[in-house]
């Protein structure tokens, strides 16, 4: 039995010890967790390393996270760095980056750096990360870095990932705006002209992060229908929520993401319990959609 | 082990009845596990609703409530600008009906004095009542409690049961705001799955003053059994947050009206 299932059925046996609620419920759950496959992995594409710059997190060292992920069968974390928000030094903070994933995880974690275009030799650093660290991505967030999606920097940096290969982890937002501190007020991207910055690309892989309070419905489908973009489930809320997203956008454009270590890990997975998914559905979203945009690069 | 949802609504939930929202909202309660949900508030939120407007939205919970008795508990929903007529629809819910709870929402903070005999009544009646409150950067509703203010209405009724909705979402100033006050429960409800808020919470109050809560619809429920299940605690005190906590402040108002627990 694969470490999702323990800890889902950990869960599920937490419940079950004196629960009194009613055995149809269970059938049902308990027969989706058969309809999966067994031994199938995660891939997570949105967990951050190093320190929040507000508060400590739980798991906010690479080894605890590490830990963490592993522990409900997480075999591959694409990982950014909070240290890209709002540190200028850039290849700095992709190199300690880099530098923590090759010495943590045994190849679990997957640097994605951070690139500022609001910094003079951004281009370099896209370079370095590409070519000096392999990467099979970058980071980009550009409501901390201050620019709009409809800035020919942001397509200029959408035109040298391509041509490098690279995934573009496009970061909407980190966190509700609403109750953040008052001296690093950060609302959301504006993603109104997505979609257009998108078709614009030829070769552009895009992945959305924490993505779903922003562009939803109508929006989100057409920046999905314009290149081959995709959205994870970090942000998604609602009652059924994947359900109702999945009647929206073709479930091989969803990807698994945690925003962990910001959100507990168990909200994404959790999401997967709440929604009445096919098997095929939950394997495309936990890891095969993932994977084949990973293998498609370089 | 039953999990007791302190906080959902019918708002947000896909259909044209009370009855038909609440079997929405109670598919996917099973699917997570949870026995119980506590609602309040109407099919469309008022911020500040006249008294027959709060009666429409107390019927459409009684509704709800009345098709499915033991999975579903009511709280009503006052609006203390109106004070006689929410000292009414109290008694009318939860006196002589089968509501066990109040709901404050954001027409008055609760440093209002308006709020007094409403809170005064509850507490007669061993009430809890949950209290909506947030804190915004960029500034609350004119009429939108902080913990802070709430802090300052459980002072002045010690008898009182209140549950702080929220923990005014940025939940590290929220818990110190209340942290003296022991008539004040915390709830998780209705914010981003922020890593570390139950511990805080837990370290801060004491695990048996901290309370699951989804605000479903518009929240997912498995975001918020997040804030359990993905914390650093023991099977016991998650036990106490998910629903042994919730029973206990509702034990007395439960046995005196006969509703099974």
């Amino acid at each position: 039995m694969n470490a999702r299932r323990n800890q889902t059925l950990s869960r599920r046996g937490f419940l079950v010890s004196g629960a009194a609620v009613s055995a149809a419920a269970f059938a049902g759950t308990e027969n989706d967790l058969a309809s999966r496959s067994p031994g199938t992995p995660f891939i997570d594409v949105n967990v951050n390393l190093s320190r929040w710059p507000t508060r400590r997190l739980p798991d906010d060292t690479a080894k605890r996270l590490v830990d963490r992920l592993r522990s409900h069968g997480v075999t591959q974390a694409w990982a950014g760095t909070f240290d890209g928000l709002l540190n200028k030094e850039a290849s700095a903070a992709n190199d300690r980056l880099a530098d923590a994933c090759r010495r943590e995880g045994a190849g679990m974690l997957v640097p994605f750096g951070s690139i500022n275009p609001m910094l003079p030799g951004w281009s370099d650093e896209l370079q370095r990360c590409a070519r000096v660290h392999d990467m099979r991505g970058i980071r980009l967030h550009p409501n901390y870095h201050g620019y709009a999606l409809d800035d020919p920097l942001f397509d200029q940096v959408l035109r040298q990932a391509a041509d490098a290969n690279l995934i573009v982890q496009l970061v909407l937002e980190m966190e509700d705006e609403r109750p953040t501190q008052r001296l690093l007020p950060v609302g959301p991207v504006d993603a109104a002209p997505l979609a257009d910055a998108v078709r614009k690309v030829p070769g552009l892989r895009l992945v959305l992060l924490n993505a779903l309070r922003v562009v939803r419905g109508e929006a989100l489908k057409k920046v999905l229908a314009a290149g081959e973009a995709y959205v994870e489930i970090a942000m998604l809320e609602g009652v059924g929520g994947l359900g109702c997203l999945l009647d929206q956008v073709p479930a091989e454009r969803v990807l698994f993401g945690s925003h962990a270590p910001f959100f507990y890990f168990e909200a994404a997975t959790l999401k997967l319990e709440e929604s009445d998914l096919t098997a095929d559905q939950t394997d495309a979203i936990c890891y095969l959609n993932a994977a084949r945009l990973s293998n498609s690069t370089g | 082990m039953e999990i007791w949802d302190a906080h959902c609504h019918l708002n947000g939930v896909p259909g044209a009845t009370p009855e038909s929202r609440l079997e929405h909202l109670l598919r996917y309660a099973d699917r997570m596990g949870i026995a119980r949900l506590c609602l309040c508030m109407g099919m469309e939120f008022s911020q500040d609703p006249s008294p027959e407007r709060m009666r429409q939205e107390n019927d459409a919970v009684l509704r709800a409530v009345g098709a499915h008795p033991d999975r579903a508990l009511g709280f009503v929903y006052l609006n203390p600008r109106h004070t006689q007529a929410s000292l009414d629809e109290l008694d009318r819910c939860v006196l002589n009906g089968p509501m066990i709870g109040v709901k404050l929402w954001v027409a008055m903070r609760s440093t209002a004095p308006e709020l007094d005999p409403i809170v005064a009544r509850a507490a007669e009646l061993n009430a809890p009542v949950f209290q909506h409150t947030w804190l915004k950067a960029a500034g609350n509703l004119p009429g939108e409690s902080t913990p802070g203010e709430l802090a300052e209405l459980a002072a002045r009724h010690p008898r009182a049961i209140f549950i702080c909705g929220h923990t005014g979402v940025d939940w590290g100033a929220g818990l110190q705001a209340i942290q003296a006050c022991p008539n004040v429960y915390s709830d998780l409800s209705g914010s981003d799955p922020t890593a570390g808020f139950t511990e805080a919470a837990v370290r801060m109050l004491g695990a048996e003053r901290v309370l699951f809560g989804t605000d479903a619809g518009g929240r997912s429920f498995a975001t918020q059994l997040a804030k359990v299940y993905g914390a650093d605690l023991t099977d016991p005190t998650r036990q106490m947050i998910l629903g042994g906590n919730l029973k206990r402040l509702l034990g007395p108002i439960l046995t005196a009206k006969g509703i099974h627990q």
